[in-house]
């Protein structure tokens, strides 16, 4: 028994330790987690809930169910323009032998390099000197700009020897180069190409520079967050903060359920 | 005349300033187990990715059934091929995997169905086919892509060092089985591998290869029996190899000078040629009989018990480099035992390159 305590008592700091890192990364998170539920007006201790009538709020709010569909669409559309284009970046890198192939590799990973305050200050030039109106679209092209690079290094790195030999097979066996491409190389990344589709979209949902600087009278959930933010803090930026916390834990589960089902398989 | 199912004419590849393929000439003949045996990088998988359609040549034709194929995409080739970690496609079931050659070629579904079964069976697999790849072990891997490459008729069929992932028992195993197959199908089988004992236990004609040429050819026993090359005779299994000078030519019969004494054997080489004599360790006995000669008296260096014979190196008196050779199993032998040793010049291989 005594031994016993003095090991606990010996992992007592080690606890103690956990118990602070995992409280300084989720303990803000926490409090605007559990102030959405507050029944006053005023998202500060004491708290007085449960209640649900901040989420009923935000999502009686025409403005703000306006900038959740925006966001949705500019997500899932942006995501799949950048996981296309950087599927077909990478099996050009990865199967063909192309003059400045170390060149082109470094240009298209380089914007992951770059912060996102610079990407929106260039685009905002760009877009202005092209005299391309601010739009949903232009924050489309910005998030395609941010999650292509990520798209294009997650597939690369898929795209092994072995997988080249598997569409050699397939070659072999009489398959003409679309039919490898939509038989073998796509269903076989399958995994990967969901990865980056998932994970460029949750970077796309919650991404908020890029979005304010090119967005205009249509504009994300984040863009519009922070304009209720400058109105002051209520319990209802509490309830969509934890909204969009949500549905980036969801997307990062399922993300997660599939890369391990398809480790195992 | 027949045209041969496989014909390489003056093939060289070049990889940069890297010379893979020197002028490789090669008939193979319908029906035939063909073994392109040699070391790695001797230009044996160069050869046989060139003859898949997977690497032109950079100079000299290939020809299949008498039709130039130098450059016909692998698709529109007559040839498959069972790579070396099979390549199969993970996301398909097995009767999906076996069935893609069909398909490619329009098949209609139920004889697709029909067929893929028929060829599982052969392969001993015939209740796999609605499982997944990664269901099923090495060697079963093995036979799903031999089916998935036999199934649609292939003039030739290729194989990339198939049983090189193979545990040794199961790899003899697949040998055996990859021979009933090829007789009972009659395809031409073209089978690269570096292992020799494999070339011999499969292949009707064994092509040795070393540094982009080919350096004998021929069935398994005349390449093993009279190896044309010093290369050749050594890569083939154990063997002794004794450098000497021609001193004295008769008729169809050679006098060598070597280290060991002086040998009338039968061969044709010039007066004054170097040349090397091939000395099996099995045709070296310890002892003295009819047509034998004596090589000298050694000591036992090392000694080995293989099972089936003793393997030993043995020093002979006065010089440095050792004899192989194999003693009967129940023959004990230790090391630092002396020994004469003695061999009949007929078993004796003249070498003149």
């Amino acid at each position: 028994m005594p031994a016993a305590l003095l090991h606990a008592l010996r992992a007592l700091p080690i606890w103690l330790y956990v118990l602070l890192l995992y409280g300084f990364i989720f303990l803000p998170v926490g409090v605007l987690v559990l102030f959405s539920f507050q029944e006053s007006r005023i998202p500060v201790p004491p708290f007085n809930g449960p209640s649900l009538r901040w989420y009923e709020a935000v999502f009686s709010d025409p403005r703000m169910m306006d900038a959740l569909a925006n966001s949705v669409a500019v997500a899932l559309l942006s995501s799949l323009v950048a996981v296309v284009l950087g599927f077909l970046a990478a099996y050009a890198l990865a199967r063909h032998r192309l003059p400045l192939a170390g060149l082109l590799q470094g240009f298209l990973t380089a914007p992951l390099t770059v912060s996102y305050l610079i990407i929106a200050m260039g685009l905002l030039i760009t877009f202005n000197q092209l005299g391309v109106p601010k739009s949903l679209l232009t924050v489309g092209i910005g998030h395609v700009v941010i999650n292509l690079p990520l798209c294009f290094a997650i597939l690369y790195s898929q795209m092994g020897e072995h997988q080249a030999n598997i569409e050699r097979a397939a070659r072999d066996l009489g398959a003409r180069e679309w039919q490898v491409l939509v038989l073998v190389t796509v269903p076989m990344m399958w995994p990967a190409l969901f990865a980056s589709f998932f994970l460029s979209v949750t970077f796309s949902w919650d991404e908020f520079i890029i979005a304010f600087m090119v967005s205009r009278f249509d504009v994300t959930l984040p863009v519009e967050i922070w304009s209720m933010l400058r109105t002051g803090l209520n319990p209802k930026t509490n309830a969509v903060g934890s909204f969009v916390f949500l549905i980036s834990i969801a997307t990062v589960l399922i993300l997660d359920l599939v890369i391990l089902r398809s480790r195992k398989a | 005349m027949t045209d041969p199912a496989v014909e390489f004419r003056n093939v060289s590849m070049r990889f940069g300033d890297k010379v893979a393929l020197q002028d490789i000439d090669l008939a193979i003949e319908e029906g035939s187990f063909v073994v392109l045996l040699g070391p790695s990088g001797g230009g044996k998988t160069t050869l046989l990715n060139i003859l898949g359609g997977f690497l032109a040549p950079s100079s000299g034709q290939v020809f299949i059934k008498g039709s130039e194929v130098t450059h016909v995409p692998p698709a529109r080739r007559p040839t498959t091929t069972v790579f070396q970690d099979y390549a199969l496609f993970p996301h398909m079931s097995i009767a999906a995997n076996v069935g893609f050659g069909l398909k490619m070629r329009g098949v209609p579904k139920a004889e697709r169905a029909a067929r893929v079964e028929k060829a599982l069976e052969m392969v001993g697999l015939g209740h796999t086919a609605l499982r997944r790849i990664h269901e099923l072990s090495g060697g079963q891997r093995q036979r799903i892509a031999l089916a998935r490459a036999l199934v649609v008729e292939p003039s030739v069929l290729l194989l990339d060092e198939p049983l090189g992932a193979l545990d040794l028992k199961l790899r003899r195993q697949m040998q055996e089985e990859l021979k009933a197959i090829q007789k009972r199908v009659g395809t031409t089988f073209v089978h690269v591998t570096h292992d020799q004992e494999e070339a011999m236990a499969i292949g009707d004609v064994i092509v040795v290869m070393n540094d982009g040429s080919i350096e004998d050819w021929g069935s398994p026993e005349r390449v093993y029996l009279q190896p044309a090359s010093r290369f050749t005779a050594n890569f083939m299994g154990d063997n002794n190899l004794i450098e000497g000078r021609v001193t004295r030519v008769a008729g169809d019969r050679v006098e060598v000078a070597t280290a060991f004494g002086s040998f009338l054997l039968p061969g044709t080489a010039e007066s004054g040629a170097s040349v090397a004599l091939s000395l099996r360790p099995e045709h070296l006995h310890p002892e003295t009989a009819a047509g034998r000669v004596t090589l000298g008296q050694g000591r036992v260096v090392e000694a080995g018990f293989f099972g089936t014979h003793h393997q030993c190196s043995v020093a002979l008196a006065g010089h440095e480099d050792v004899l192989k050779l194999r003693l009967p199993q129940k023959r004990l032998v230790q090391p630092g035992e002396s020994l004469g040793l003695y061999a009949d010049p007929a078993d004796m291989v003249l070498i003149t390159r």
